[in-house]
């Protein structure tokens, strides 16, 4: 591959929009400028299934400042129902609780929200079921999981060789279902002028959001504007376009020249916005006495909506982690009357992930052998799944470099020996993977102007560093300084732009850059006349059918609980990670440490519970649901392996988005057992597990 | 949030009067609970009387030793007093144990005593709630109830009080003054707040339109001797599962006095007395502790999801007197 010379890659620079930001002044989608803006609340249904037999809107209606209230009697028609999510009041079937079934459009947000308590709704409620288990006659296996992997994999015969192993782990784990919470719920300004839409919205991606509110509105992409320029976290919550997002341009409607504006509250966004399924995974791995696997059987349980499927890819990442001659993955769902579960960090691998690598743990204690020996000796060679050669994978150079720097060899292997001041200690770790993705249809164009260059691409920044990582891109791509770089993103007047997910926005991205400024070189050289232009689509990568492409890592963890009252806290952690180039060492390491931090969360803090009688979320605030806070997150580092991958991007970077979560709920629970000898494996670790 | 008047109290005894007088009046301290329930639809009040500006932010030392609390005093201030953090620690240490740095600086003294449950379904205007449409049902108790009560629940409610300032309150035998169209009177903390039964819609003795106007510790020399300690399921910004304030004198190897009250646990701040009557005298040994500790849980009656609460309240007590119990030798 033709790659980039590293002048402005690769340097620590601070975030072009950081001033902004912390002066309040760049403009998130429901703080952009309109003209006389109106406001929406939503009606929420307070079934989980059934129909609406009559909703009454007239004591709504007589609120003065309303300007429309909307219900399916009278919405106007949506022309594809491809996405069941998004077939919003459309009829009166009620698929989950919570779902919109009317809303309210105001001159105030306050009196919106009155009014929206003043519709009332009578249904004809069916029986709903929202009770996930591993033991129900009904679970399926759906013809894919999400990002295109097969449901199901064998290789050998992983029954027999399980059975005949000299050592046997057989557990179940289970995750619970969670929520992606970013700080900036979903936000939505809908306006219509004539027949054209525009949308200031907060998302993962303008150019999907266009294309599946024209599908769905039976509009021409044309005829849709979107604009995101700054989104405050996504966590692939903000990936795929919502169902708000369809309810604001409906009720827009309602009110014609004006802007409509919508936040979810944060109520709301616990049965609007996606969720990651809870999981139950059966862990089988047989192994010779001295640690060698020959069998590795991962079986998951999951769920998704009743209405439209989503299948999370949970035991993915066990088809590549370590060798064994016979293995078996399998996913299976259960169809629920839940709102449709998505995308959530690392989905797939951020569950699947800690169930692996605390069997592993455990299988480490089962043969006396060092956790991280146990993977040194099951190190495969090549891609066990495809045979392909590792493009790059470096996961035992993570650990050793992970080992000498947490200071792992002077751990004594016994669990629950060590207590300071009442606080038991322990230290665990785990292993990281995300796959690398370079996703297909992204274009950039270069215009020179003025002594600079104008890059556009309709890329979106959720907080991460994309308008400094691409700036650097460009400078190096067009050997300029990046002060000569003028980069615009987050809008669908630029070119398109592939998604901001799978950790694939810089490297998908800044291969568009990349392959613009050659063409713009090879057409106006290194003088170009003023207006000078060009733009090109991201490659193909030569590499990538030869290759199996995957990051690595490895987390450690340090924890202390709390003897008499169950409590854990982390003590310490370090992340090392093998992720290719690092494009900017100061956002790299926020975004890693990002990862670890809601890994940590997730270890210890957060569970959305289900209420099986209401079909409900329980604890739908901050204060039920539990985000690790500042006080948590004590002594937390992220380091990586100095490489230039150029089998990946010209750039030589892999994509590091999601590998920071992967494997850090794993660690802790790891560095639980070894403080306590107890062995949680239903997460979050919280207090009364450890009493019990 | 429905419409509602307001009004900027000037003059307690008016404030006391306009509200006496509107059957859906409230007053307004710093607004940490009741303007989160008039979004969410739990609170509907017609007039709110704002008394954050009345002139009771004081924090005075009383002839005698007692020390009297305004009850405007932001819960910032209030944990940051010296004579508080010399003479109380339990009390300072409760307050810094709750909520977050932003809510203490609005959060008053008064308003914390009156701050209403933390219980999902109390928080829910679309499921049933005993304590917020009285008869309509209980959700938690067949619900989700690991955060709930343990002790002194009722079929009605099994809600738990989210305060930490009013469990050391609590211990240190403090009395709440109120004032009322006819004039002042005292109650002591420990009967300020009720037991559910079967009106859980009350929390406390106060009738409507009496303004909390001040707190009052008495002097007590054992509270020098004082800790909290708050079990939660995070370091910070969590209510508590289990906390518990105690205060210990220890003289010739025996409990001299001793003050011990649980959160977490109760509809009310939980006054330990069977535990205190049973450690008064004791030697200050790990045995009396956790007798100690039986003797008060011994009514314990746990839902389905808390059970963890009794082991939970018994280790976190006897922790805490053995941290004191090494404090004071």
């Amino acid at each position: 591959m033709d790659m980039l010379e590293a002048r402005a890659i690769g340097v620590d620079r601070e975030r072009m929009d950081g001033k902004l930001k912390v002066m309040g002044t760049a403009p998130y989608a429901f703080e952009q400028s309109v003209d006389r803006p109106a406001y929406l609340h939503p009606v929420q249904s307070t079934i989980a299934r059934g129909r609406i037999h009559s909703i009454d809107t007239s004591a709504a209606g007589r609120l003065e400042g309303v300007i429309a209230v909307i219900t399916h009697w009278n919405a106007p028609r949506l022309a594809s129902d491809g996405n069941r999510e998004l077939w919003v009041l459309q009829s009166n079937e009620v698929h989950f609780r919570g779902q919109f079934i009317a809303a309210v459009v105001a001159e105030t947000l306050e009196v919106a929200r009155c009014a929206a308590e003043l519709v009332r709704a009578e249904y004809e409620t069916a029986a709903h079921d929202v009770g996930f288990s591993a033991g129900r006659d009904d679970l399926y296996a759906p013809e894919a999981v999400n990002a295109g992997y097969p449901t199901d994999t064998d290789q050998g015969d992983a029954e027999a060789a399980f059975n005949g192993a000299e050592v046997r782990l057989d557990a179940t784990y289970s995750t619970p279902m969670e929520h992606n919470q970013p700080m900036e719920p979903h936000t939505t300004i809908a306006l219509w002028e004539s027949d054209k839409l525009t949308l200031y919205d907060s998302t993962q991606s303008v150019h999907s959001v266009r294309t599946v509110v024209a599908k769905t509105l039976g509009l021409r992409p044309e005829q849709v504007h979107v604009v995101s320029p700054y989104v405050g976290g996504g966590f692939g919550s903000k990936g795929e376009t919502h169902a708000h997002n369809i309810l604001a341009a409906l009720a827009a409607l309602r009110a014609p020249g004006r802007a409509v504006k919508l936040a979810l509250t944060r109520q709301q966004m616990f049965t609007l916005a996606g969720h990651r399924t809870p999981t139950i995974q059966r862990f089988r791995l047989g192994a010779t006495r001295d640690g060698h696997l020959n069998a590795i059987i991962h079986e998951v349980v999951e769920q998704t909506s009743r209405f439209q499927e989503f299948a999370e890819q949970t035991a993915v990442p066990t088809r590549l982690m370590y060798a064994a001659p016979n293995r078996r993955t399998r996913h299976r769902l259960a169809a629920l009357d839940v709102p449709k579960p998505s995308w959530m960090r690392a989905p797939g691998e951020t569950p699947g992930m800690f169930a692996g690598e605390v069997a592993m743990d455990e299988l480490a204690v089962a043969c006396g052998l060092d956790p991280i020996e146990l993977r040194v000796r099951n190190e495969p060679e090549h891609d066990p799944e495809s045979g392909s050669p590792w493009g790059s994978r470096h996961l035992v150079e993570c650990l050793r470099e992970g080992a000498r720097r947490f200071g792992w060899s002077r751990r004594d292997p016994r669990p629950g020996r060590r207590s300071e001041d009442g606080w038991l200690t322990g230290i665990g770790v785990a292993s990281a993977t995300y796959p690398r993705y370079v996703l297909m249809g992204s274009r950039a164009s270069i215009r020179f102007d003025e002594g600079r260059y104008e890059v556009r691409i309709g890329a979106a920044d959720l907080g991460t560093g994309t308008w400094t990582a691409l700036t650097q891109i460009a400078a190096d791509a067009l050997e300029c300084s990046p002060e000569a770089i003028h980069l615009e993103i987050g809008d669908t007047d630029l070119p398109n732009a592939t998604v901001a997910g799978g950790s694939s926005g810089i490297s998908s991205w800044g291969w568009a850059i990349v392959a613009a400024a050659q063409e713009f070189r090879r057409r106006h050289g290194s003088r170009p006349p003023a207006g000078a232009e060009a733009s090109a689509d991201t490659p193909e990568g030569a590499d990538d059918e030869t290759f199996a492409q995957h990051s690595f890592g490895a987390q450690f963890a340090e924890v202390r609980v709390n003897a008499a009252t169950g409590e854990v806290r982390l003590a310490r952690m370090l992340g090392v990670f093998s992720a290719g180039r690092i494009i900017n060492p100061r956002l790299a390491r926020s975004q890693l440490i990002g990862g670890m931090t809601m890994g940590l969360s997730m270890a210890l803090h957060e569970e959305s519970v289900m209420d099986e009688r209401l079909g409900h979320i329980v604890n739908h605030d901050f204060a039920g649901y539990h985000i690790a806070t500042n006080a948590d997150v004590v002594n937390l580092d992220a380091v990586w392996l100095e490489e230039i991958d150029d089998r990946s991007t010209p750039m030589g970077s892999r994509g590091i988005g999601e590998i920071g979560i992967v494997g850090a709920a794993a660690a802790i629970a790891n560095a639980v057992y070894h403080a306590t000898g107890k062995r949680i494996r239903a997460l979050p670790i919280t207090p009364d597990k450890l009493l019990t | 949030m429905s419409p509602f008047e307001y009004e900027r109290a000037t003059d307690a005894s008016a404030a006391v009067a306009r509200v006496s007088a509107r059957p859906n009046a409230v007053f307004l301290g710093g607004g940490t609970n009741l303007v989160d329930h008039m979004r969410l639809g739990i609170a509907r009040p017609e007039l709110v009387v704002d008394v954050s500006r009345l002139p009771l932010r004081a924090i005075e030392r009383l002839p005698g030793g007692a020390v009297r609390i305004g009850a405007g005093v932001r819960n910032s201030d209030l944990a940051a007093d010296g004579t508080i953090r010399s003479q109380y620690p339990v009390l300072s240490q409760a307050l810094l144990a709750g909520a977050s740095g932003q809510l203490r600086n609005l959060a008053t003294t008064a308003g914390n005593l009156l701050q209403r449950t933390r219980c999902a379904y109390f928080q829910d205007v679309t499921v049933p709630c005993n304590k917020r449409e009285p008869g309509s049902g209980c959700s938690a108790i067949e619900g989700h109830n690991r955060d709930h009560a343990i002790l002194g629940a009722s079929q009605q409610c099994v809600a738990v009080h989210p305060s930490d300032m009013a469990v050391a309150l609590a211990a240190l035998d403090a009395t709440v003054v109120v004032l009322g169209r006819q004039g002042e009177r005292r109650i002591p903390v420990v009967e300020f707040h009720r037991l559910p039964g079967s009106s859980p819609q009350r929390e406390t003795v106060l009738e409507h339109g009496e303004l909390i106007t001040a707190v009052e510790l008495p002097a007590l020399p054992v509270a020098q001797h004082s800790a909290y300690y708050k079990v939660r399921d995070r370091a910070s910004y969590a209510f508590a599962l289990v906390s518990v304030a105690a205060a210990l004198q220890i003289s010739d190897g025996r409990v001299a006095d001793v003050r011990i009250a649980f959160g977490g646990l109760a509809h009310k701040p939980w006054r330990a007395v069977r535990a205190e009557a049973s450690l008064r005298g004791a030697p200050a040994t790990e045995e009396s502790y956790r007798r100690a500790a039986a003797a008060e849980l011994a009514d314990a009656r746990p839902l389905k999801h808390n059970a963890f609460k009794v082991p939970m309240a018994r280790n976190t007590l006897q922790m805490l007197l053995r941290h004191l119990t090494a404090g004071v030798r």
